[in-house]
């Protein structure tokens, strides 16, 4: 339990992401299995364990400890597993029969894999405590958890109880963890994603075939997920290089991707990166009458008059996503469709090595033959010249278009972002001009730097209303200047957070890069900016020169 | 006369009327007991002083040698008079000349403990038990920490979880916030004692208060001051480097290679603090008593009232509520929170 707990404290204060990554891959290379596994498991939410109600918690602390004494110390804390794994004290134990009776309890169902000691004296392994609480009833589960925290330390009891309670929030994502796996084995984050929906915690011959002991691990998973392939960003350059003959041309739909796969009857959604999302989106795995996988952009879209879809903005498509289940009512009113673009498998049939063109062809047929109006076809956009392509993007046809993507006609599917076959011609960011309000110091690297800006625009009374925040987008020149400017120019601060002069006739004025625009109620100005960044500092400008907030509100789709 | 006739708060600090002297006064006053060196306990201007030979040295280093009229050596567990008064200096284990005061006049006991801890401290005297006949009328302690959530780890543990981390990113500069007086030394001793023998890289600010712990006869090894030439800014990767947590996020902090903030307190306990202040390796470790050496100090004493200075005193109150121990607070003002 000590590494793992080890491993959590460090990483919840961890804000780099090569950090996490190191710290994940240095504990995958020294923990032993099954222990390994279990923390994979419970890093990426696929931890089978009976969950732990607050209520419980607290009544248990109701038994052991002065209400008094509990209350200032939960006001203090805020977090009510911190809480308890700080104050805990094995002494208050009230009866010594507790721990027998857990041990017993222990004994009689031994887990079905062997429940094994450190050697040297570390306290007890994560596996063993995770397995004794598996096997547990619900009438002893209380008492097996109370000896564990009698044996462990303070991290560990934390740890313990953030396993039972639910989510870690660590800011580790399952893709940082595959990562972290990948470069432990040294093999492409790819091969991991594929196999992952077909092994089980704790994952033992994934490590073995990482730590080079074994034959990589059979892909068993019906419907599995398959890697997806990637674009990169069209320069001017490589436009210039490019001949327009070899490639075709479709709208860049702005939602999510999606892979749609199906097989022997299994239906299943991924994410870009190999998550199981159909949970989400009962609505699509019921249209999903085919046999096959497709890949394709998810969007929120609703029938209009003359029988086409009407798509919904980004901000729509956000009330759909990051949920474990979905309510009728969101159903109705924010009806997702897949909008097809490749078709990796049909009817068993891998078709990743056909080149575009033909796997075009096929997906063409495949979607008039599946007559399921969820399921629909993105259009590819005819052209001849990249002037006139340059002129389409300029004038994009629907607002959920966020720009054009090219593909070469004659291209396998490539797990991957390879270079060349695949590109994103995104069209130009909004920009607008905002005067700075907020800076914050960063973390790491930029901890002694003002480096995460809050900016603002003038509502029609004249004043600053924030709309937005960011924290990248300068060079380190940049940073150093306005890093000067802030330390010059603070009127008050607020922790790590200083506020700075903004004034009609002084300030900072910065021009700001973003991809659209949502409204929103969390926000007091009432509008939410999509990856806001510096696009450039305007030194040159007074701040009453900014934009008003009418001038954004205008903007939005 | 009862116990708070022999000691009470005012303004300017704890004040004993047969003594007519004032125990860490905040403010200047004519005669002054000092029971260690930190800033907000010991300041500059007093008239007469009575403090530990280490405790005046300190004084003597931070304000200069005028820092008083005149200075007394409180020689460690001898009694001397003043006014009628009866007073001794006993260790306290909170950094180098840290002591508690015992003042008796009649029949009165009253023990000061001052700011005082019991965990281990390769680097001061460590705490005594204040032997006495009978019980104190009064024990004065501090409450720093004073929530059962503070409960302090193995100081050797806490700093093995640094070194680990030396290893685990050898490009990196780990930066240590310390508090120059105790914290600063405390950290190197530990260092040397899991057998650290690199050189420790400190801020300017630290170096007069390590020579002097050296010159006591503190072995803290090889100390290099944390400048460096322009240019040169891998030279600190996989050191180790000491200073104030308030130049990491000063421009002073920018010399480092990808540095990682590290902080050792005992407000590190609790992750959102940490989290806060942008710490990324939190380094638990206090120099002051935590909940169960409060709790266990005022079992042992048995004194026969308690009375809290600064910190969180309503959680210590309610525990000798609980234990049939007389207490109240003291409310004295002037003493930082986060005088870690």
């Amino acid at each position: 339990m000590k590494p793992f707990s080890d491993l959590l404290d460090r990483l919840v204060l961890t804000p780099s992401r090569n950090g996490k990554l190191q710290l994940l891959k240095d504990y995958f290379a020294e923990t032993p299995d099954p222990d390994r596994g279990l923390a994979l498991a419970a890093l990426t939410g696929r931890l089978e364990i009976n969950n732990l109600k607050p209520a419980l918690l607290r009544n248990l602390m109701a038994e052991r400890m002065d209400d008094v004494l509990f209350k200032l110390s939960y006001d203090y804390v805020g977090d009510l597993a911190e809480t308890i794994a700080l104050v805990w004290d094995s002494q208050m134990r009230t009866a010594a029969a507790a721990t027998a009776t857990a041990t017993a309890a222990t004994r009689a169902k031994p887990g079905p894999q062997a429940i094994l000691r450190d050697q040297g004296n570390c306290g007890p392994r994560l596996s063993e405590v995770i397995h004794s609480l598996q096997m547990a009833g619900k009438t002893n589960a209380q008492t097996v958890l109370t000896t564990w925290l009698d044996q462990l330390d303070a991290s560990g009891r934390y740890a313990l109880l953030k396993l039972l309670t639910g989510g870690l929030r660590i800011g580790v994502s399952t893709r940082l963890a595959k990562l972290a796996l990948a470069d432990l084995g040294q093999v492409d984050v790819a091969e991991i994603e594929e196999l992952w929906h077909g092994i089980e915690p704790p994952f033992v011959d994934l490590f073995a075939w990482l730590d080079g002991k074994a034959a990589k691990p059979k892909q068993l998973a019906v419907a599995p997920f398959r890697p997806v392939m990637l674009a990169n960003a069209l320069s001017e350059k490589d436009r210039q290089k490019l001949d327009p003959k070899h490639y075709a041309a479709e709208w860049k739909w702005d939602g999510i991707r999606l892979q749609a796969s199906v097989e022997n009857g299994v239906r299943r959604l991924y994410s870009r990166t190999g998550d199981d999302v159909g949970r989400a989106f009962p609505d699509l795995l019921d249209a999903m009458e085919f046999e096959g996988t497709l890949d394709g952009e998810l969007l929120v879209a609703r029938a209009s008059a003359n029988g086409n879809w009407d798509v919904a903005s980004f901000g729509d498509l956000q009330r759909r996503l990051n949920r474990k289940t979905v309510s009728k009512a969101l159903l109705s009113s924010h009806p997702v469709i897949l909008r097809t673009y490749d078709i990796l498998n049909a009817d068993g049939e891998d078709l990743r090595h056909l080149e575009f063109k033909q796997r075009r062809q096929r997906l063409e047929t495949f979607i008039s033959h599946l007559e399921q109006p969820r399921i629909d076809l993105s259009l590819l956009v005819k052209f001849q010249t990249w002037k006139e392509l340059a002129d389409r993007r300029s004038n994009l046809p629907n607002p959920a278009i966020e720009g054009i993507m090219i593909k070469l006609w004659d291209s396998p599917y490539q797990p991957g972002r390879p270079k060349g076959p695949w590109f994103k011609w995104k069209r130009d960011p909004m920009l607008v001009d905002a005067v700075l309000l907020y800076a914050q110091r960063g973390h790491g690297k930029r901890s002694s730097y003002y480096s995460d800006y809050t900016f603002g625009v003038w509502t029609e009374e004249g004043t600053l209303v924030p709309v937005g925040k960011a924290y990248f987008g300068f060079t380190d020149d940049e940073l150093k200047e306005i890093d000067k400017f802030v330390r010059a120019n603070t009127i008050d601060r607020f922790g790590p957070v200083r506020s700075v002069t903004a004034r009609p006739d002084f300030g900072l004025v910065i021009e700001v890069a973003f991809e659209g625009l949502n409204r929103s109620n969390r926000h007091k100005s009432g509008i939410a900016m999509r990856f806001p960044r510096i696009s450039r500092l305007r030194w040159d400008q007074p701040p009453s020169q900014a934009d008003s907030l009418k001038s954004l509100e205008a903007l939005i789709s | 006369m009862i116990p708070a006739q022999l000691l009470h708060p005012t303004k300017k600090g704890l004040y004993c009327p047969p003594g007519d002297f004032y125990v860490d006064p905040v403010s200047v006053v004519p005669r002054a007991l000092i029971t260690h060196g930190h800033a907000d306990h010991a300041r500059a201007g007093h008239g007469d002083v009575w403090a530990t030979g280490q405790t005046l040295d300190i004084m003597a280093i931070r304000y200069g040698v005028d820092h008083c009229r005149q200075s007394h050596v409180a020689e460690l567990r001898q009694s001397f008079d003043l006014n009628g008064v009866t007073i001794s200096f006993w260790p306290a284990g909170h950094v180098l000349g840290s002591a508690q005061i015992l003042i008796r006049f009649n029949d009165l006991q009253i023990l000061i403990s001052g700011d005082y801890k019991r965990g281990l401290d390769p680097t001061c005297d460590p705490y005594e038990r204040v032997p006495t006949e009978k019980p104190l009328d009064a024990f004065i302690t501090e409450a720093t920490f004073a929530l059962p959530v503070f409960r302090h780890r193995d100081p050797q543990v806490e700093i093995q979880k640094l070194l680990k981390s030396v290893e685990q990113f050898p490009n990196r500069t780990h930066l240590v916030g310390v508090y120059a007086l105790g914290k600063a030394q405390r950290v190197i001793g530990l260092l040397r004692h899991q057998g650290y023998d690199q050189t420790i890289y400190i801020h300017g600010a630290l170096k007069k208060l390590c020579d002097y712990y050296s010159d006591q006869g503190i072995e803290l090894g090889s100390l290099e001051p944390a400048t460096l030439e322009k240019g040169q800014k891998d030279s600190f990767a996989g050191k180790i480097v000491l200073g104030p947590p308030s130049a990491f996020v000063d421009k002073w902090g920018r010399r480092f290679a990808d540095p990682i903030i590290c902080f050792a307190s005992g407000w590190m306990q609790i992750r959102q603090r940490a989290k806060q202040r942008g710490v990324e390796l939190p380094i638990i470790l206090s120099d002051h008593c935590d909940w169960d050496e409060l709790i266990d100090t005022i079992s042992d004493l048995k004194p026969k009232e308690v009375w809290i200075t600064h910190g969180r005193d309503d959680a210590l109150i309610r525990w000798c509520e609980l234990n049939q121990v007389k207490a109240r607070p003291l409310n004295l003002i002037g003493y930082e929170e986060e005088n870690e």
